[in-house]
């Protein structure tokens, strides 16, 4: 028998607490469009999408309704287009962003992830010029979201493709700088990219994947902050407690509409990401977590050891609740998109150092952080190399996301509208790191035992 | 198969009436009824068989939701599934 107490408790979680399932993404394998012609390649790309994920917003939007639970966005990841782009060199890859964009506009889903490259060891045929067609890309089309990866612990970290992503973070920026800089708000430099991850930016779907699978990914900041903010004055075991029974519970809500989605659409299964993944909107923040935890303001010194328990936490609980967990599992900390951590940022209690030391215990990296637009190139691809360095020595997924503020400086402020939010652009050190960045060549893979 | 109707707001005459005709019409037998008083808000909760509907539970949602929007009254019809996932292991 359910008892009144549950029913109640899931209703409120709704109600108030922003409880929802942030996504359901469709990963689609294209290798089987693989053409040496490419508007042949693009038809056949164009006719898979449409195929497999015509019914995947509608099918969303039933479970929704049966379920009562928000599906915030479906989506769809692809194989990353480097590996297309491979089979006709000679041609313009935005050709690939293109009919991504038109299929992604087809079937009614807000982003496509997968305009993308694997380059952590070397440039194959198709990755360099994926790379060099970034900025335009994201610039001419509206849905479509890129990621490279740079480096891996098993392979250590490619430096003349770090250099290369500063550049073209940059170069991104300057092409959207009418729009907020937001073509860079769509781009992700990974170390130890997963290859089934649903959310976006970064989502794209890896070469070991199958053909088509359906992946979700939970949220529930506010449920958990709500929770902790119930439980009053107790110790940190019990905090740690309270997030692994509330991750539990949002999970295992995941879990139920993954598996539903999955057969509704006679697409296997493949994992539920268990992330809190905050929004802007108020009670939705992780930052505001660590802030019930028992800080003054998210960036305070006790932020990195809250996030660990916090990240750690969600996980165990999480692990439990689900028969296959993937992704990138954990707390999210994207700057503009979490109202507690625009907050803190516009208060100058949380600095980029800060966030950089928050990344080594949490689920992805320097994630949605608005720099001066006079920021160089180099200076960003020395924050990838450092950010990159703390995912490949502690075998975590990392990732950087910055969106260089062009003609904007320390003080002024970005504004996206929507889920990417909008906050402060934030002060980088400023010392020049550009011999280190231009010597070029490989961060050799690091020693996996000796551990100290 | 069951689902779980929630009305939540502020008490009035009539709300049980309402929703059980609502019920009736499209096949669901009102299994059972709990109502309380959640601080000061009245809270009904209905757990209804829908093995005979006459409706998809999508279009019964969108009824009742209208429902509540005209009595200021928010109701939820959700699925037994969610329940029995996310408080059982």
């Amino acid at each position: 028998m359910i008892n009144s107490h549950d029913i109640l408790e899931t209703i409120n979680m709704i109600d108030n607490e922003n409880l929802d399932v942030r996504t359901i993404t469709m990963g689609i394998s294209l290798l089987d469009c693989i053409d040496p012609d490419i508007n042949r390649a693009c038809d056949k790309i164009y006719d898979k999408i449409c195929r497999y994920a015509g019914n995947l917003v509608r099918t969303g939007e039933d479970i929704t309704k049966e379920y009562g639970i928000p599906i915030i966005h479906k989506r769809i990841s692809v194989t990353p287009i480097a590996m297309l782009a491979a089979a006709c060199p000679s041609k313009d890859p935005v050709h690939f962003a293109k009919t991504l964009d038109r299929a992604a506009s087809a079937v009614g889903v807000n982003f496509i992830g997968g305009y993308s490259a694997l380059v952590h060891k070397g440039f194959g045929p198709g990755d360099y010029a994926l790379i060099e067609s970034i900025p335009e890309a994201l610039s001419t089309t509206e849905c479509v979201c890129s990621s490279v990866n740079v480096g891996t612990t098993k392979s250590g970290i490619n430096m003349d493709a770090v250099a290369k992503m500063g550049r073209v973070i940059r170069e991104t920026a300057e092409r959207t700088a009418d729009r907020d800089c937001i073509g860079a708000a769509k781009l992700v430099v990974f170390c130890n990219a997963p290859e089934d991850n649903p959310f976006m930016a970064g989502a794209f779907l890896g070469p070991g994947e199958p053909d088509c699978v359906i992946n979700v990914g939970v949220s529930g900041p506010g449920v958990v902050r709500a929770a902790l903010e119930k439980a009053g004055d107790c110790d940190i075991t019990a905090v740690a407690d309270i997030v692994k029974r509330t991750a539990f519970k949002i999970t295992r809500m995941g879990q139920l509409v993954a598996q539903e989605a999955s057969r509704r659409l006679c697409v296997p299964f493949g994992i539920v990401d268990l992330s809190l993944a905050p929004t802007p909107a108020v009670g939705d923040s992780v930052a505001h977590i660590l802030e019930e935890m028992g800080l003054e303001s998210c960036g305070a010194h006790g932020t990195t050891a809250a996030l660990a328990l916090l990240n750690d936490a969600v996980k165990k609980g999480g692990v439990m609740a689900s028969s296959h967990v993937g992704g990138l599992s954990g707390a999210f900390i994207p700057v503009t998109e979490d109202a507690g951590m625009i907050a803190a940022a516009q208060k100058g209690a949380l600095s980029l150092t800060k966030l950089e030391a928050m990344t080594s215990v949490c689920s992805v990296g320097l994630d949605m952080i608005a720099i001066p637009g006079d920021t160089s190139a180099e200076i960003i691809s020395a924050i990838i190399a450092d950010e990159a360095a703390i995912g490949m020595v502690n075998s975590k997924t990392t990732a950087v996301r910055l969106i260089p503020a062009i003609g904007k400086n320390v003080g002024d402020e970005l504004n996206f509208g929507g889920l990417l939010g909008g906050g402060p652009v934030m002060e980088v050190n400023r010392w020049a790191p550009n011999k280190f960045i231009h010597r070029g060549g490989r961060i050799p893979a690091p020693l996996q035992s000796l551990k100290n | 198969m069951r689902a779980v109707i929630t009305v939540i707001g502020k008490d009035m005459v009539g709300i049980l009436a309402r929703v059980s005709t609502v019920c009736a019409e499209n096949g669901y037998n009102v299994v059972e009824v709990t109502q309380s008083i959640l601080q000061d808000l009245f809270a009904m909760i209905m757990i209804v068989d829908i093995s005979n509907a006459t409706a998809p539970i999508s279009e019964v949602s969108d009824k009742l939701t209208a429902l509540g929007d005209s009595l200021n009254l928010k109701i939820h019809v959700m699925h037994e599934d969610i329940f029995n996932s996310m408080h059982r292991i």
